[in-house]
């Protein structure tokens, strides 16, 4: 009973890795994770499902409790990648980018294999991570230097 | 039971894969009895032969709905390699399906049973993907109609030895009726509803 709960644990944990190392990835230049990808000691590895573009439906809604509508179609791409030691990986990305779906779809397959998980955490998500913050940090400092401060003025009634 | 890891892959080359196949699918259809090939490299589950393999996943869709012969879909690997690789409903009904696929030929059954389209819609009938022993030896079969210049002979070892007969429902159906690809290996032979047999020997 413990060693199943244990085994959730760990499960949910990796499923949360997982997750946020999506997260970064699908934010990241197709250019720079194929430069940390470099670095990777890439196992042998085949593509089960080839890099295709399609469509999803973009849904919205307005305010937290407005009715969902159909915003529009956004192109994204698709890719699936199979380790030789039988981990599946999965990329989706906005646009039509094949080859950044098929880095994705292989960090992700790296990140599955226990053996590999941590050196693409240190060598390609972190990283892109720091990247991907700094960027955002920069932005919000050139906003935040350009603030204008309003001030009311009160205006005596007598 | 395969899980996702033991999945065969499919197309090497979706797009260049694909439109030749459907290219050698199209020939087959337009020139009733001659042999054409698949020559798309593609890898598949072991019930399927390598043209029925690249046929599925040049031409089935989240559209087409495919029934599977009972020895394909006693294990769910076929049902499952289709799903992920061309996410094409399953259906047990065959008298719904666009497309059968029949591994086995002695399983085929009564084709009345499969879809045979309406007089209005004849094109919502069954297109049968029938595997065979040989399409280059075996029993002679003549054929015609539309599509061969006055007849075609063709070799084959179709396992049910009464296909043809059973394929005189189209004569009486027209033009409704049921579309017929062979498949041997690599190579791929069709009987579309208007083909018909005028002799056969050995």
């Amino acid at each position: 009973m413990s060693a199943r709960g244990e085994n959730t644990t760990n499960e949910d944990g990796s499923i949360a890795r997982r997750k946020a190392a999506m997260a970064v990835l699908a934010h990241a230049d197709a250019a720079d994770i194929a430069a940390c990808l470099d670095a990777v000691a890439l196992p042998a590895h085949e593509n089960l499902r080839e890099a295709e573009n399609g469509l999803v439906m973009v849904r919205g809604r307005i305010g937290g409790d407005g009715a969902p509508f159909n915003l529009g179609e956004a192109t994204i791409t698709r890719a699936a990648v199979r380790l030789s030691s039988g981990e599946v990986g999965f990329g989706y990305a906005l646009g039509r980018d094949r080859e950044k779906a098929r880095m994705i779809a292989l960090c992700d397959a790296l990140m599955q294999s226990p053996e590999r998980a941590d050196g693409v955490e240190a060598k390609v998500i972190a990283p892109l991570r720091a990247a991907i913050s700094a960027r955002h940090a920069r932005r919000a400092a050139e906003a935040a230097a350009t603030r204008v401060d309003f001030y009311t003025m009160v205006r005596g009634e007598g | 039971m395969t899980t996702i890891a033991e999945l065969p892959a499919g197309f090497a080359d979706k797009v260049l894969s694909a439109q030749s196949t459907f290219r050698s699918v199209m020939d087959a259809m337009a020139r009733p009895g001659s042999v054409q090939h698949v020559v798309a490299s593609v890898e598949m589950p072991a019930a399927l032969m390598r043209g029925t393999a690249a046929i599925a996943l040049t031409l089935f869709d989240h559209d087409t709905t495919i029934w599977l012969d009972p020895g394909v879909s006693k294990t769910p690997d076929v049902a499952k390699w289709l799903n992920f690789h061309t996410g094409a409903p399953v259906v047990t009904d065959p008298s719904i399906c666009h497309f059968a696929l029949i591994a086995d030929a002695e399983e085929l059954p009564d084709l009345t049973g499969f879809a045979l389209g309406s007089s209005e819609y004849p094109d919502r009938s069954t297109t049968l993907i029938l595997q065979v022993e040989s399409l280059t030896r075996g029993q002679r079969y003549e054929l015609c109609g539309p599509g061969i210049d006055r007849a075609a002979t063709l070799r084959a070892m179709i396992a049910p030895k009464d296909l043809f007969e059973r394929l005189a429902i189209n004569e009486t159906l027209f033009p409704r009726g049921i579309d017929v690809v062979l498949v041997a290996g690599d190579e791929i032979v069709a009987i579309p509803r208007t083909t018909r047999l005028i002799g056969h020997g050995g």
